[in-house]
Formats: C-alpha cells, sequence, structure tokens
C-alpha cells in the first residue's frame, strides 16, 4: 500500500502547495507584539490593578465602609477604619493582597462611593511576597509600575 | 615567484573570511527565515533585529564545558568533527566566484585553483566529509551515538550515488570536469534548460547529503536522545554545526555554477550574481525546510534506491542517445 503511495507522485502537487503558502507567510507581517515597546490593546473594562480614587480636595472616597472587604471571594482586602466623632469615616489602613485577588471585580461593583476601580495596570512584578500587599500608598496611584524600559 | 605566492594568499585569506562569515550569518539567515515564515519575528534582541546573534553564540559555545566521555575514543572523538569542516572548506579551492578582474594592472582570477578534474575533487572530498559523521558516531562510546552514525552515513553515502550521476550527466554535455570551464559553457545558455532532470535529482540529493528536513533524520535523532553528535559539548559540537552550514554554501555555489550559469549575468558584476544566486538556493533550501515534514529512514533509502537512482541512470542514458543522434 506504501509503494503505490509513493510512486504514484501524488504527494508533489501537495509540496509545492505548502511551499506557496509558506513563501505567502513569509511575506506577510508576522502576528508577535513586541513587548514592550508595543503592547496589546486592551478594553476599557479591562479588570487589572486597582486604584483607590480621590476627590477633588485630594481625600480618598472611600468610606471604609468594608463592602469590598465583605464580598471579595478571596479574602484579599483588610481595612481598618477610622472614625472620629462628628467626622468623616476614612480608612487608616486598606491592604490589598495582589496575590491573592483573582480581579473579579467584585470590589469596585460593590463600592457605594465608586472609591475603588481595576485599572489597566498589569506590570507588576517583584521579588517577594510581602511587597505584593498594595497599601494605600501603593494604591493611590498604580500607574508607576507601568514597564517603560526595553 | 613571489607575486604569484602572494597573491594566492591574499585570495586564500580572503576566501576562507568571506565563508567563516557566511557561515556564521547563514544562522542568522536561518533562524530568521524560519521566523517569518513561522509568522513570528526570529531573534530581534541581540544587536538590531538580531545580527550579533551569531556572536552571542560564538561566545556562548566558548564558555561552555568540554566534555569526553569516559568510554570515548579519545583522538577519534577529537577527529570527527575536524574531519568534517576540513572537508566542507576544502571544497571552496574549486569555485569560481566571478570572471577575471584586473586590479591595479594585474589580472587576477577569481578562483583558488583551477583542477582539470575539478568536478571529480569536489564529489571525492564530499565522500571524505561522510567520514566525520561515522567516526562522531562510533568514538562517541554510546550506542545510540554509533546506531544514530551509522544510519546517517548509510543515508549520506547513498545519496552521493545520484548526485554524481546528476553530475556525470552534465560532464557528458559539457564535455569537460573542469569547473570553470563548466560556468564558460554556460555563458549562452544555462544548464538548468539543458538537464533539468538533473536538476532537480542534484538539489534533492544535495538537500539529503545535507542531512536537511525532511531528510534530518540523522540530526532530529539527537532531539530524540539518538544520534550521532550526542556527546559533543561546545567547541567540537559548534564545528559539526558549522561544517553543515559550510557544506550547505558550498552546496549553493556547486548549484550555481552547474546549473544556474555561475557568474554570468547582465549589468552586475560576476561575483555580485554568484552571490545572489548562491544565496537564493540557500533560501530555498531554508525554505523547504519550513515547509516539508520529516521522512522516515526506510522513505528515505527507497527514495534513493528505487526512485532517483533509476531516474538519474535514466537521465544519463537518454542524454547519451540524444548526444548521439544530435550529432
Amino acid at each position: 500500500m506504501d509503494e503505490q503511495r509513493t510512486l504514484s507522485g501524488k504527494y508533489i502537487v501537495p509540496l509545492l502547495k505548502g511551499l506557496s503558502y509558506t513563501l505567502k507567510n513569509f511575506f506577510s507581517k508576522p502576528v508577535t507584539i513586541q513587548y514592550p515597546t508595543e503592547r496589546r490593546p486592551v478594553s476599557k473594562r479591562w479588570r487589572g490593578l486597582h486604584r483607590l480614587k480621590v476627590d477633588d480636595q485630594g481625600r480618598l472616597k472611600c468610606a471604609a465602609c468594608g463592602l469590598c472587604a465583605a464580598i471579595c471571594p478571596s479574602s484579599a482586602i483588610s481595612l481598618v477604619p477610622y472614625e472620629e466623632e462628628g467626622g468623616t469615616r476614612y480608612p487608616e489602613e486598606f491592604v490589598i493582597n495582589e496575590i491573592r485577588c483573582i480581579f473579579c471585580g467584585y470590589c469596585q461593583e460593590a463600592c457605594p462611593k465608586d472609591a475603588i476601580e481595576l485599572t489597566e495596570v498589569y506590570d507588576y512584578v517583584d521579588y517577594c511576597r510581602e511587597d505584593f500587599k498594595f497599601d494605600i500608598a501603593k494604591l493611590k496611584n498604580p500607574e508607576q509600575f507601568v514597564f517603560k524600559g526595553k | 615567484m613571489v607575486e604569484f605566492m602572494a597573491v594566492l594568499l591574499i585570495k586564500l585569506l580572503v576566501v576562507f573570511t568571506v565563508s567563516m562569515l557566511i557561515v556564521a550569518y547563514a544562522t542568522w539567515i536561518e533562524r530568521k527565515v524560519l521566523g517569518h515564515v513561522q509568522l513570528r519575528y526570529g531573534p530581534m534582541r541581540v544587536g538590531w533585529h538580531g545580527l550579533l546573534q551569531p556572536v552571542a553564540d560564538g561566545i556562548k559555545s566558548f564558555f561552555k564545558e568540554e566534555v569526553v566521555p569516559e568510554n570515548a575514543d579519545k583522538s577519534l572523538f577529537i577527529l570527527a568533527p575536524i574531519i568534517s569542516i576540513t572537508a566542507a572548506l576544502s571544497l571552496l579551492v574549486v569555485i569560481p566566484f566571478g570572471d577575471t578582474v584586473t586590479i591595479m594592472g594585474r589580472t587576477i582570477t577569481l578562483y583558488l585553483t583551477d583542477l582539470d578534474i575539478g568536478i571529480l575533487f569536489v564529489l571525492g572530498l564530499a565522500t571524505i566529509g561522510s567520514y566525520g559523521t561515522i567516526l562522531g558516531g562510533w568514538s562517541s562510546g554510546n550506542k545510540y551515538g554509533v546506531f544514530g552514525g551509522l544510519r546517517a552515513t548509510a543515508q549520506m553515502i547513498s545519496y552521493e550515488l545520484s548526485m554524481a550521476f546528476a553530475v556525470i550527466s552534465l560532464v557528458m554535455v559539457a564535455g569537460t570536469l573542469s569547473l570553470v570551464e563548466m560556468v564558460h559553457y554556460q555563458a549562452d545558455l544555462w544548464n538548468i534548460v539543458r538537464q533539468p532532470v538533473a536538476f532537480i535529482i542534484f538539489i534533492v540529493s544535495g538537500i539529503a547529503e545535507l542531512n536537511r528536513t525532511p531528510f534530518d533524520m540523522p540530526e532530529a535523532e539527537s532531539e530524540l536522545a539518538c544520534g550521532y553528535n550526542i556527546e559533543y559539548s561546545s567547541m567540537k559540537f559548534s564545528l559539526f554545526f558549522m561544517a553543515e552550514y559550510a557544506h550547505m554554501f558550498v552546496f549553493g555555489a556547486l548549484v550555481t555554477t552547474f546549473f544556474l550559469g555561475g557568474w554570468h549575468g547582465p549589468f552586475l558584476p560576476g561575483v555580485v550574481w554568484f552571490f545572489i544566486k548562491t544565496f537564493l538556493v540557500i533560501f530555498f533550501c531554508i525554505w523547504e525546510r519550513s515547509t516539508f515534514p520529516r521522512l522516515r529512514y526506510d522513505q528515505v533509502m527507497k527514495l534513493e534506491w528505487k526512485i532517483l537512482l533509476p531516474a538519474a541512470l535514466l537521465n544519463v542514458a537518454v542524454t547519451g542517445l540524444v548526444m548521439i543522434i544530435m550529432a
């Protein structure tokens, strides 16, 4: 059975078709995206690192209600509120453990003050697990982590 | 006499340097072409578009540890890659790179030597190159290495037969064994028009000689823990590798000389046409490597002994018949 297939020459035309297909590919633009010089486009609803938003006076919008911590499926958010008598309530400590986080976006949906949002930033890399616990300083400006090197 | 030796030495240096550069950058060309065919870029990081990649590879293999296995036959182990690369580079002495030029009042021929038996020399040295393979396999002291080396050598010596018969039909038509005369014979019509069947047979046999896909069973087995260069590390492995690319360059040069009219061509100087044609052949070798699947070993042998060799013999017979009828 093999003999007939080899000797009849039926594989020559498919071989030539294969050659023309690879040549066509050779002259096409490659599909590789050269990260980090080029980045792939992400959607506007992309769920990346968190940001704690500030209002126009520079104070955190967050009222430390704890809804985000309650709804988080992996218990990534831990929060210590501070309330002075007759004053505003704000978070004294707000830590999101980005390694535990599954980037589901429930905290963003649950927040009544629109104080937490998930940004388009995904670039964070670090050496030890402790540094992945983002405190308020890191959460206020996640754009600092976007990799600008080569 | 002194002048003759000086010119020869300079030509030797130029040919050696240029071919070593071409061998190094053939690896770059291969990786880039293979990449683009597979819709990706090749090396892009080391230097602009990866141009310094061969330098990086050279530095890496220079610093790797040389391992000689305990069972190995030490002298043969070291000798085998030397034989491979010597046979590959010695073929460069007979290739005519271009027309005769006049530099500073002296006419300088662009080949290192014009042997009257040039083609016989080429075929003979190509056969000696397969000694490197079999000795490499045998001296590794590894039974898989022996097996792989045997298979590689059997493949190489089988395909030399059809290659020789393809060249014999050319010799019958041109009437000369010298490569320079062969190029001069093609001044008005390229040999590919006179002997198309011999062209196809020569190309297929040459690719099998080079152990390239689809005939790279001996090499692929290295990926599958089998093969003649399994026990070789750093410099000796690079020598085998460079011998393969040097063989590819020589194969391109031979196809150009035998079938594609050597250095003939309009407008541009002969050397430029020679290199353009050689690089086209090298591009074809890389192109077909990225396209064709690998043949199983018995299919490789069947292709040679049942298809290519009878076709080559038939081609010689028909050429002889036509020559008698037309004379």
